[in-house]
């Protein structure tokens, strides 16, 4: 029984880890594509045509494997979690058919002519299918993000004498305070991941002192987008969020900021430290007092709960894996602003293109938004534990009763056997783009 | 509200057939009939342009079954476990297939991915039929030995095969020879509906040849759904029963036997897209028969402890089966929106098509 949870809860883990690199991608990229071609349209400039035709390659490569690595995940809802799925369906399944009725059928009708449809339909109505494919991966987001918030904080639904969730107010779903603050902040950190791809392949070109002219153009771009998106991450809606998690999810929230015991009058922020918990305190910490109290409820002696305040069972489970994504999450976070923020004054200067030192930053900085998403995602579900929905399902509740542990370690090695795979080709075919850039300008 | 649901997820699965049905089957003629590169190349293209709209329609199909019969949903998926994860498996493979082919110029690069594509198709629709033909025989639900159920009495259980591969033994599993005679029938059928669509939608060097192959397989399709009929009857001894109580439920094996009779004439028909059509027939009405002949049952119970899952007692409430209803018609209409405006766009024959590679 013990297994058979560990590794559902592995294999989900894993997929879900592996499909999320590549739709934070899709939904930022599609909105960059756009407006790309929307520049193209109103100055008839040929590059940013090519812009957004280069894009366009990456995008089919990465939307692909989103979708490759996507159908698995509807899956395993079935699959793994056949006790979820039962009893809660009748919920979750809205959102989750809405999401197959109203995205990916946009998406993909779409997406094919958007791809090769240029010279079929002119100018305009391709701009028009590009909008199309960059909503519906939008509202792919939204959906799936309604049915994470319906887990996290479950709102407009009756339990029947079963033990069935019944869904009794179907807009509860969509007005469900969890939905919009991490709907915003998801959807800006996907524009993050995206424009900072946009300005690292951008930073490549100028370094390699190959196709400049369009280096340039990604890196001015992607400097400018990633600057705004990465602050508003930050402030308001990470800050959104964090207020959230304190008044829903109190337990994870002390977990999460590492709070162990309960202060007299206003909590400190920590900056660093290691959660210890045989002897329930943090080693090494730095921190500051009363911060986060302020940042909390804008009041610097407001108390806030420890986890000593708390049942051991209603604690996450994993309590340093929590506090250190949400760690990393906001430590990147603050990076992101510092290094786009010099690049963008370098930018406002005119003098961004001659800096080396910031090129090279942003160039290896691309793998770290992916990073920051994950973790993003960890915390939000780490701290979920040990509820699948939160404080009503437990985790071992929801798995399959007839599929035994030997069967699901099977499938969860084949599944890091072809990701694998899947990982090495889309590697190589997207440095194959990335190598051969753009088509040359024609002068 | 069952029923309307009940409906709405069979069209969308049938669709979902009657689509990718023609690219698997593209993908089985390109394993045995493609020899030139150009034949490779348009077949292959004339699946890989489509393989990603049509395969929404089972993310689709899944999500709704999901919403309007969760009991129905979690017992299926889990109780088919294995053979379920292969398919997703080799559904990944192919759509790899498909895609990878044109990144490299090299001829062995190529060959792999083609032959990946091929193998995979081939293997789906064998275990679709599969699939099919396990719910068309039922299963042990609640796992009853001697008399007793070892899970709650929707759930169940089964290994991929058992070691006498019957479908009368006492622990059948998925692969038995039932459900192979099901899934070769299901090979057969979407290998025709994919030369049809080749046919209608290249102009291979290959077409004439592909003519003759619908033709005799067609012969061997009706033999063997003739004989699997008098099987399934054997097995599972009402299985008939309903178009005898509902005489007009005739009409979805009349749907069938009407496209059946019609490719025996292929090599006559005027136009290609009436071949196209009457595969169609011959899929939407197999598919739909089955269903029929055990309605209201959507997975029978091969024991008598526990009662088959039915679409009474799998369904979601009636509240939320009907706001579905609401956000669901409007769902359709955009979605016919859209394959209008994507068909417009994208008829003829994709070989003298140029679409402006990205
Ligand atoms: C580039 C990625 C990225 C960056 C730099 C940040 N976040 Fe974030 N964060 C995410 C990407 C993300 C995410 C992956 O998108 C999450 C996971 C679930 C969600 O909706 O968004 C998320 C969730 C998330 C949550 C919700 C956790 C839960 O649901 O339990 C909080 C409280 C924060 N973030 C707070 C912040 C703060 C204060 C940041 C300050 C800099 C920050 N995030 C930067
Ligand atoms: C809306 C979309 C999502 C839904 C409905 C969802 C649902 C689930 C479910 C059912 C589990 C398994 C049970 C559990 O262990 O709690 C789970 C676990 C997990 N999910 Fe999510 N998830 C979503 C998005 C994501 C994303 C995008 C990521 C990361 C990139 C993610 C990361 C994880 C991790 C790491 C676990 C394992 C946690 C653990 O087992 O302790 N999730 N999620
Ligand atoms: C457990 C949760 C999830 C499930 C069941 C799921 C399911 C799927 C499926 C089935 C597809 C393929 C669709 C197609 O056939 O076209 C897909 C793609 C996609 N998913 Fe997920 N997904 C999950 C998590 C997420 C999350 C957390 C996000 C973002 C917030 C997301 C965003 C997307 C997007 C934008 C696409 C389409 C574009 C692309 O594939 O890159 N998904 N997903």
């Amino acid at each position: 029984m013990e297994d058979m949870l560990l590794y559902d809860r592995l294999q989900f883990a894993f997929t879900i880890t592996f499909h999320y690199i590549f739709p934070q991608l899709t939904m930022g990229l599609s909105l960059l594509i756009v407006y790309f071609k929307w520049r193209y349209l109103v100055s008839k400039i040929e590059k940013y045509n090519d812009a957004a035709k280069f894009f366009m390659k990456i995008f089919a490569v990465n939307f692909t494997m989103g979708v490759i690595t996507g159908i698995p995940m509807e899956f395993q809802f079935g699959t793994n979690w056949a006790k979820f799925s039962e009893l809660t369906g009748n919920i979750i399944g809205q959102t989750l058919a809405m999401e197959g009725m109203f995205s990916f059928f946009l998406e993909s009708s779409f997406l094919v002519l958007f791809l090769f449809g240029e010279k079929l339909m002119g100018q305009k109505l391709h701009f028009l299918t590009g909008f199309l494919v960059f909503l519906g991966s939008w509202a792919s987001g939204y959906f799936i993000l309604a049915t994470n918030a319906w887990m996290q904080h479950p709102v407009g639904f009756e339990i029947l004498e079963n033990g069935k969730y019944v869904l009794t107010h179907f807009s509860a779903l969509f007005d469900n305070p969890w939905l919009i603050p991490a709907f915003l902040h998801n959807q800006i950190a996907s524009i993050v991941t995206s424009s900072f791809v946009v300005a690292g392949i951008g930073a490549f070109y100028i370094l390699r002192g190959k196709n400049i002219e369009y280096g340039k153009l990604f890196l001015k771009t992607g400097v400018v987008v990633g600057f705004v998106a990465s602050v508003l991450l930050a402030m308001p809606t990470g800050d959104w969020n964090a207020k959230n998690v304190a008044k829903y999810q109190p337990a994870s929230f002390a977990a999460m900021e590492g709070i162990f015991e309960t202060e007299e009058s206003g909590s400190e922020i920590v900056l660093i430290g290691q959660p210890n918990m045989v002897e329930k305190k943090l080693d090494n910490k730095i921190a500051v007092p009363n911060v986060l109290s302020f940042l909390t409820y804008k009041d610097w002696s407001k108390q806030i709960p420890g986890m000593d305040q708390f049942k051991a069972e209603e604690l996450p489970s994993n309590v340093p894996g929590l506090y250190y994504s949400y760690h990393i999450m906001v430590g990147l976070g603050t990076i992101f602003i510092g290094i786009f923020g010099i690049a963008f004054i370098l930018f406002w200067r005119k003098r961004l293109f001659e800096f080396k030192p910031i090129l090279w930053m942003i160039m290896f900085i691309v793998p770290f938004p992916y990073i920051a998403n994950l973790t993003g995602w960890y915390v939000a579900e780490l701290g979920r534990q040990p509820y699948l929905v939160y404080g009503l399902l437990k985790t071992s509740e929801g798995i399959s009763p007839t599929v035994s542990s030997g069967n699901t370690l099977f499938t969860l090695l084949g599944f890091v056997g072809l990701y694998l795979l899947l990982g090495i080709l889309f590697l190589t075919l997207v440095g194959k783009i990335i190598y051969y850039g753009p088509k040359p300008l024609k002068h | 509200m069952e029923v309307f649901w009940y409906i709405i997820i069979a069209i969308v699965l049938a669709v979902f057939f009657v689509l990718d049905g023609y690219d698997f089957g593209a993908g089985i003629i390109h394993l045995f009939f493609a020899k030139t590169d150009k034949d490779k190349e348009v077949i292959s293209k004339s699946a890989g342009l489509f393989w990603d709209s049509n395969e929404v329609w089972l993310v689709a199909g899944g999500g709704m079954i999901f919403m309007a019969f969760p009991t129905f949903y979690a017992s299926v998926f889990s109780g088919f476990y294995l053979p379920l994860i292969i398919v997703l498996w080799l559904i990944m493979f192919r759509a790899i297939g498909l895609e990878l082919r044109g990144q490299f110029p090299f001829q062995m690069w190529k060959n792999i991915w083609d032959k990946v594509f091929g193998v995979s198709s081939l293997l789906l629709a064998l275990f679709f039929g599969i699939a099919l033909g396990n719910i068309m025989r039922g299963v042990n639900l609640g796992g009853v030995e001697n008399g007793i159920s070892l899970y709650e009495k929707h759930f169940f259980f089964l290994p991929l095969w058992d070691s006498s591969f019957s479908p009368t033994s006492n622990t059948p599993g998925v692969i038995d020879w039932f459900t192979v005679i099901i899934g070769i029938i299901t090979v057969i059928t979407l290998a025709i509906h994919g030369a049809n669509w080749v046919i209608l939608k290249t102009n291979s060097s290959i077409n004439y040849k592909l003519k003759t192959f619908v033709f005799r397989f067609n012969i061997i399709l009706l033999i063997l759904t003739i004989t699997s009929l008098f099987i399934w009857d054997s097995i599972n001894p009402d299985s008939l029963n309903n178009f005898i109580e509902k005489p007009y439920l005739i009409i979805f094996p009349g749907i069938y036997f009407t496209g059946i009779i019609g490719l025996f004439f292929i090599k006559r028909l005027k136009k290609e897209i009436q071949g196209f059509i009457l595969s169609t027939l011959v899929v939407l009405g197999g598919i739909t028969s089955s269903l029929a002949a055990i309605f209201p049952v959507i997975l029978p119970s091969t024991n008598d402890i526990n009662e088959s899952l039915t679409i009474y007692n799998t369904a979601s409430t009636n509240y939320g089966l009907s706001v579905a209803m609401n956000w669901g018609i409007i769902g359709f209409i955009l979605l016919f929106v859209y394959m209008i405006i994507q068909k417009r766009l994208m008829g003829g024959k994709i070989d003298k098509m140029e679409y402006g590679h990205p």
